[in-house]
């Protein structure tokens, strides 16, 4: 067995964030390029409200595909899926999606938690998981599922964190996260697309 | 490891489920199936989800209350007011030439959008010629919606949608406040038929002029919202509708030739004349 699995094994990146979300993911998601290898499933912290505003803004600033998750869809590579407002977003065993109107988890829907969770059971090692900046705790138990499942887990650095809690917290229960800042995460993410 | 043998006992446990009781949660979307499989065997304190198994087979205690975890409770009247607005102004227009209507409410849960079609339906005088068919799995979301008794500090909310959905009255017709609880006027159910149906294993059972179906697809996997959306074609009268949740859509399916978008952005769809 390997130590890292090969950048071929690999079959998906889920990241959540939430407060300071737009500021972390513009420095992230427009520097893919449309051929990047993998499919991003996001999940941002927003209020319930039907018109996800973070999608048309994403659109008009990256070179992959910025679509809002649909139940059922299967996920291609060079797509990033947003969460729709106001529901969970979960990953089924074959790599298609599922929403859900189930109760808040963290007080939030879309959870962080649901989506890495799930995204874990059907990825396993080839998942790598990312929670950014945020003023909760939401992630952290799903952070360690995908460590749990073998996949990469990655934090954004605390320290330069727009707020630190939400890595901090997930560091804490999956103390095998990598830390990094968002230019390393950048650089991270596209040396998987070199790969 | 102990993911893959959960998966398992989860198999099984469906399997339990409906060889025992005939309730068939085997094509529902797994992640969220296993979400509250595993919320119920934390809080019906349970240390694997194989003893929760041996106690749903042999304790008749234990189905009602996993029951309560794998069917939908969550729900709001007039919840998307603008789906009920478009009821109102596009499709009830329609319906208003028919003599006699039957509405499907499929999936009713407690019974939230089963009252707030009824409130609708009399604002629009067409009440009295309407019989709603308000159906579901799970008898005690059926008893609930039979009672329609409400937590009041809901009704705000509900309040709130109603006016947004264009609402032609005040919610507050519709009800009295008793101890913490808004109780619905029973008149709002007068020709209501509460029934156990199951779009997993059950068939057509009237021609229907709506069917509202909203929030019920998302929790099956591709080929269960295949045999739901065939039974609601095969229930719709010839130009019947069909209204789903703002998420949902007839995209991956294979019946989506059978029906023509109506009002997109609100997810209702018009059965077109058979070919």
């Amino acid at each position: 067995m390997s130590d890292a699995p090969a950048s071929t094994a690999l079959k998906a990146v889920a990241i959540g964030a939430s407060a300071g979300a737009v500021q972390a993911l513009l420095h992230v998601l427009p520097a893919l390029p449309a051929a990047f290898p993998l499919p991003v499933l996001i999940v941002v912290h927003v209020p319930p409200d039907r018109a996800n505003a973070l999608v048309p803004l994403f659109q008009s600033k990256c070179d992959v595909i910025v679509k809002e998750a649909e139940d059922k869809e299967r996920v291609a590579p060079g797509v990033v899926y947003f969460a729709p407002s106001d529901y969970h977003l979960l990953v089924e065993a074959d790599g298609t999606l599922s929403l859900s109107l189930d109760e808040p988890v963290n007080l939030s829907r879309p959870s962080i938690d649901v989506l890495l969770e799930s995204a874990a059971d059907a990825f396993g090692e080839g998942l790598i998981g990312v929670v950014l900046t945020g003023a909760n705790d939401d992630g952290a138990v799903g952070l360690k599922a995908v460590t749990d499942a073998g996949g990469l887990a990655i934090v954004e650095d605390p320290a330069g964190a727009f707020v630190p809690t939400m890595p901090e917290a997930a560091l804490r229960a999956a103390p095998t996260a990598r830390a990094m800042d968002l230019d390393a995460l950048r650089a991270f993410l596209l040396s998987l697309d070199a790969a | 490891m102990r993911d893959v043998i959960e998966d398992i006992e989860i198999q099984l446990l469906l399997e339990a489920l409906f060889q025992r009781y005939h309730y068939d949660f085997r094509h529902y979307a797994r992640a969220s199936v296993k979400r509250r499989l595993v919320q119920a065997r934390q809080q019906l304190g349970f240390t694997t989800i194989s003893a929760m198994q041996e106690a749903l087979l042999h304790d008749a205690e234990t189905l009602p209350r996993l029951l309560n975890y794998l069917t939908v409770q969550v729900s709001e009247m007039f919840r998307d007011p603008s789906y009920f607005k478009a009821l109102r102004e596009k499709v009830l227009p329609h319906l208003r030439t028919y003599p006699s209507l039957k509405v499907w409410i499929a999936g009713c849960s407690n019974g939230e959008e089963l009252y707030s079609l009824s409130i609708l339906f009399r604002e629009e005088g067409l009440d009295q010629r309407t019989l709603f068919y308000a159906t579901d799995i799970n008898p005690a979301a059926l008893r609930a919606a039979e009672a329609g008794v409400y937590p009041l500090d809901q009704v705000r909310k509900f309040t709130e949608n109603h006016q947004k959905s264009g609402g032609k009255t005040s919610l507050s017709d519709y009800y009295v406040a008793d101890y913490g609880r808004a109780v619905f006027d029973k008149s709002l159910r007068a020709k209501t038929v509460f029934s156990d149906h199951s779009l997993v294993t059950d068939a057509v059972f009237a021609e229907m002029h709506l069917i509202s179906c909203r929030n019920v697809l998302i929790y099956f996997d591709r080929a269960l919202q295949d045999r739901a959306i065939g039974l609601f074609r095969d229930s719709l009268a010839r130009q019947g509708f069909l209204g789903l949740g703002s998420k949902e859509s007839l995209r991956f399916t294979k019946h989506a030739a059978s029906f023509a978008p109506f009002v997109p952005a609100e997810k209702i769809f018009q059965r077109r004349e058979a070919a």
